[in-house]
């Protein structure tokens, strides 16, 4: 962490990433405006790793995993918290040199640390998704996940996508030499009004951790989770062509409803209410409706169907 | 004689994968290229994380032209039969032959098939070998449809000789297979040629890259200790550790590092586990403390800061690290002082299976099961079921949630944190040994108790609900539990009988505690033969009707003993008719025991055959003993079929063997032959010769011998006192001949048998030993 270039806050970090991916030819997209666990959940991931249409995308992608909120006060972990997704199909051949160079171009030389390609291969039973591919370590540390996908809602992916993951805060604190997440610079630290990440989300960490764990109302959201399983079937079944005789299958609405009951229940889980048992059924339905989007975006326009 | 060199190279491969994955390469080519027709000198295979290379010197040039004759048609058989033959051949008629045969004038073919150069058969084999690797996982990448565990990059091959190096002639899927490769990833990414494979090892070397897997892992070792060495230290040994290390670098540069004082108080076992398992760091110890203090990461890269950069990088992984670990350890040990309520209190909420009910219903049935056990292996009972009580609670705590594979080493530290004695500690660390067929077997009385009950109560529950191992599939890993039933009892000299304790475990499983002690157990020693459920319960063969001349208990007993089906089963409907008869739930109960407790021992018996093959005992010698009552008290198995094996190795042991096979085959015709059983009566009086006499006083004298050693479970003496039966049972069957026209003589002459065949069965049965 000697490099000259160093960035001096979390927002430069992510900027860079952004310069460097747009810079590689990626359409830098926006976050998804739903809650979601990760951002292989945007579609821009999901649907789009499906279906033979090139594809390159990158884009910070707000994430959230309710068991994780620690109220702000653990030095790693929250419930909120952001991803960096790069996803390009099919995977270039020098994608590792890519991935390498982005590393270096937020300051970690690999030349001075070790920087490390660990086998991890990754799986979403909520997607039916899998993939291989490694954790990137540097210096001990996993910074980043690597996959090469090769199914996605139950679809073989032809052809197959590349998707590197960035947990932002963790590669941040690492880059910035910060030991609490709290205490990160979030602009640059000179800047008028400077401000820590603990300044941005100190606060909402309390909240979102104590409505997540005693206070959702599980009543609500188990009809919420019915009530986006059913509408999201509802929306499968549609008849392909609306009334003024137009042929527009709606994948996307649906996936909506898809990420919605994943996100309903994740909150139950936090919430304690899902028994072992249970968990493995409410992730087959979610799994079902995510393969029943797989399957209506591979008969559209972006997935590369034939009209 | 060319020399062949391979590479393939590609993304990372899994480091877990690459032992299996370069003999793999290796097998899949030599076979292709003799399958070919072609030779070899040596072959050696090879991996770093990002190749696969092979080596195969003084190939054979080309394969070997081969000949085959073929007969065609007589020289005067119709035009078309001609023609036929040479459309099959591919020949003119000048290129055939008219030779002489049988028959008259036949025509011959010689078809020459040519053979092919090495080049072309190695690109055939080498493309096979890619398209049908037998990678654990594999995966597709880009566009492409070709599969291989990570994206390839590149295929090296050349054949090399005197005259210099060709490369091999070879695409797949648009990689063309060239003579060049890359170095080290950071420190030498420029491709390179290469002629040879010594000359591929060399220039990889200056590459930055170690290409044998053995010399990174030998490097990495030496250079730990030294670094270990300057500061007094040692390296504590890992053997898996340091192959899957040198599977993740091209170029180890292993790097010293030392632990914060803050957290050199969490126990050794914590601090070795959280840095190999999170950061596969090496652990260092300080001989003089005891304590481990120090660590080495490997690295795979040389800095111009000698690593200084990588190394704080690490050191600030592992204090997030222990920090999170220090946390569990304080938090566990404010639990274990208060006397692990609340864990004791949660694991009633954990499932051990859904059919056995919650991890607090299995430590109650082994706390009962190691509380019956402690007097038969010198434990106190009160502290066996205590130890049963607390060996599991770890469980809930912090630490096993983290790392799983501190179960039972933290539970001695919390139970000694608890105030527990070091007895009912140790017994919480060692009640799951021996877990591997090498792993150290518990000595101490209270861990072994707990250690039996583990165990027993695993198997019987299992065993009840119908999830036995099969085949290759042993998810509960009930086949290691067998075994270590068998190590713990064979180590310890510890005299149980297994169906006793089956048995319990069974009643905690199906009863209510209430309920078990209505579970009629079988006594020890009971004869199990047939006959005993006989007595009881007549079968009247006309009419099916049953009548008992026994008590419900003694019943139940009998079908246990006899472990007759079909009997349960007429019984039990008979029962549904008349339930003035008793409680049919308990003797159901009873039958089932029987059944489960016959399957499960024979299981045991598997595996104990399993293990005394292994230590050299014939598998037919130890039949013969399981055939033998009291075959539940494996101490006594063992004891018997070692002797008998000893003796079987005899001359005399040898001979005897036949003698008392020949007498028990003789014994069986006769009495198939007159359809009665001939087993009492032989008197000396009715015997006519010398060799029957003195086979009579033979029979005598060892009779008692044998039947007072093996009361006394002096195996070896019964072994010598029937062996001294040999010579006059030989000397018998030389001048007697058995079957003789006088009745009275001969029927004396057959129980004489039967008193030589009672005398082998006091020991073993001898029928089913071969030879």
């Amino acid at each position: 962490m000697t490099s000259p270039n160093r960035p001096r806050s979390f927002q430069e970090i992510i900027l860079r990433l952004q310069t460097y991916w747009a810079d590689k030819g990626c359409a830098v997209l926006q976050p998804y405006d739903m809650e979601v666990g990760a951002g292989t959940f945007h579609p821009a991931t999901t649907l789009r790793a499906l279906g033979s249409r090139p594809w390159a995308a990158s884009y910070v992608q707000p994430s959230r995993r309710p068991t994780d909120g620690r109220y702000g006060e653990n030095p790693n972990r929250l419930q909120h918290y952001y991803q960096y997704q790069v996803i390009i199909k099919p995977s270039p051949p020098d994608l590792q040199e890519l991935y390498l160079g982005s590393l270096r171009a937020i300051g970690l030389d690999p030349m001075v640390h070790d920087v490390r390609f660990v086998e991890d291969d990754w799986e979403s039973p909520t997607l039916g998704a899998w993939g291989l591919g490694w954790e990137v370590w540097c210096d001990g540390m996993e910074v980043s996940q690597f996959t090469y996908f090769q199914q996605v809602g139950g679809h073989d992916c032809r052809p197959v996508s590349g998707e590197l993951t960035y947990g932002l805060e963790r590669l941040a604190m690492y880059v910035l030499g910060v030991e609490h997440v709290m205490d990160m610079p979030f602009n640059d630290p000179d800047s008028p009004i400077a401000l820590s990440y603990g300044d941005v989300f100190r606060q909402t960490e309390r909240e979102y951790s104590r409505w997540n764990f005693d206070q959702a109302d599980t009543e609500m959201l188990f009809q919420h989770f019915k009530d986006a399983e059913a509408e999201c079937a509802r929306i499968l079944a549609a008849e392909r062509t609306d009334s003024a005789g137009r042929t527009i299958p709606m994948a996307h609405p649906a996936y909506d409803q898809a990420i919605k009951a994943s996100h309903i229940f994740n909150l139950l889980d936090a919430r304690g209410v899902i028994s072992v048992t249970e968990r493995q059924a409410y992730i087959g339905r979610v799994r079902a409706l995510a393969k029943g989007c797989a399957d209506l975006f591979l008969t559209t326009d972006a997935a590369g169907a034939a009209a | 004689m060319p020399d062949l060199l391979i590479e393939l190279f590609s993304e990372e491969i899994p480091a877990r994968m690459q032992a299996r994955a370069r003999e793999d390469l290796k097998r899949l080519v030599t076979d292709g290229l003799v399958e070919a027709g072609l030779t070899y000198a040596s072959a050696g295979a090879f991996s770093t994380p990002r190749r696969l290379a092979l080596t195969v010197e003084g190939l054979t040039a080309h394969s070997p032209t081969t000949r085959e004759e073929r007969k065609g048609p007589r020289t005067d058989a119709p035009e078309k039969a001609l023609d036929g033959f040479l459309r099959s051949t591919g020949l003119t008629r000048d290129q055939l032959e008219a030779r002489d045969d049988k028959k008259g004038q036949v025509w011959f073919a010689t078809l020459t098939k040519p053979g092919r150069p090495a080049a072309e058969i190695v690109a055939d084999v080498l493309e096979s070998a890619i398209r049908n690797f037998p990678w654990p996982k594999s995966m597709r990448w880009g566009a492409g449809s070709l599969r291989w565990v990570r994206p390839l990059h590149s295929i090296l091959c050349i054949l090399s000789d005197e005259a210099g190096a060709e490369v091999v002639p070879l695409t797949i899927e648009g990689i063309a297979a060239g003579n060049t490769t890359r170095g080290h990833r950071f420190m030498a990414p420029d491709a390179f040629t290469v002629t040879g494979f010594d000359d591929y090892a060399a220039k990889l070397r200056r590459a930055r890259v170690m290409l044998d897997a053995e010399e990174r892992a030998s490097e990495i070792r030496s250079q730990a200790e030294n670094l270990a060495f300057a500061r007094g230290w040692q390296i504590v040994p890992d053997d898996a550790l340091l192959s899957e290390v040198a599977g993740l670098v091209e170029w180890p540069v292993p790097l010293m590092g030392v632990i914060e004082d803050r957290f050199l108080s969490l126990p050794p076992e914590v601090l070795q586990t959280s840095m190999k398992e999170h950061q596969k760091f090496f652990s260092a110890r300080n001989p003089k403390t005891g304590r481990i203090e120090g660590f080495v990461t490997v690295a795979n890269i040389e800095t111009s800061d000698d690593g200084a950069t990588i190394l704080a990088g690490n050191q600030r992984v592992l204090a997030a690290r222990l920090s999170d670990a220090a946390f569990f350890w304080d938090n566990d040990l404010r639990e274990a002082k208060s006397g692990m309520e609340t864990w004791a209190e949660g694991l009633k909420s954990v499932t051990f299976q859904s059919k056995l009910g919650s991890q607090h219903d299995r430590i109650q049935r082994i706390a009962a099961l190691a509380r019956e056990i402690a007097p038969l292996v010198g434990a106190d009972p009160e502290q066996a079921e205590r130890a049963a009580r607390l060996a599991k609670l770890d469980l809930r705590s912090a630490m096993v949630g983290e790392f799983p594979e501190l179960q039972g080493t933290m539970g001695r530290y919390y139970a000694l944190e608890a105030g527990e004695s070091d007895a009912v500690a140790d017994a919480a660390r060692d009640h799951y040994s021996p877990l591997g067929p090498s792993d150290a077997v518990p000595t101490a009385p209270v861990s072994v108790a707990v250690a039996l009950a583990d165990k027993i109560d695993a198997l019987t529950g299992f065993w009840a609900i119908d999830e036995k191992p099969t085949g290759s599939k042993d998810p509960f890993a009930l086949r290691r539990a067998a075994l270590g039933v068998i190590r713990l009892i064979l180590t310890n000299d510890t005299q149980v009988h297994l169906n006793t304790l089956i048995a319990r475990a069974a009643a905690g499983v199906w009863f209510e505690p209430s309920h078990a002690n209505q579970i009629y157990f079988l006594p020890e020693g009971k004869s199990q033969d047939a006959k005993n459920w006989v007595g009881v319960c007549h079968i009247h063969p006309d009419d099916e009707s049953v009548t008992y001349n026994t008590t419900l208990v003694e019943f139940a007993q009998a079908l246990m003993d006899a472990r007759v089906t079909d009997a349960a089963q007429i019984w039990f409907e008979d029962m549904d008719a008349n339930p003035q008869l008793g409680d049919k739930r308990i003797v159901e109960g009873d039958a089932r025991l029987s059944l489960l407790s016959f399957d499960l021992l024979s299981f045991l018996h598997e595996r104990l055959k399993v293990y005394l093959r292994e230590q050299g005992i014939r598998h037919d010698i130890i039949d013969a003993v399981l055939a033998q009552e009291g075959n539940d008290d494996l101490v006594r198995v063992v004891a018997r079929a070692t002797a008998l094996n000893d003796m079987l190795a005899t001359e005399d042991g040898k001979n005897l063997t036949q003698g008392l096979k020949r007498a028990g085959n003789i014994l069986a015709q006769a009495e198939e032959k007159d359809g009665v059983e001939y087993s009492f009566g032989a008197d000396a009086k009715f015997a006519e010769t010398d060799e029957e006499r003195a086979l009579f006083a033979a029979l005598d004298k060892a009779e008692p011998q044998i039947m007072a050693a093996m009361a006394a479970e002096d195996y070896p003496a019964a072994m010598t006192a029937i062996a001294a039966l040999r010579s006059p049972i030989d000397a018998f069957f030389e001048a007697v001949q058995v079957n003789t026209d006088k009745q009275i003589v001969r029927r004396n002459r057959l129980n004489l048998l039967s008193r030589i065949r009672e005398a082998g069965r006091q020991i073993a049965d001898f029928g089913s030993i071969e030879g």
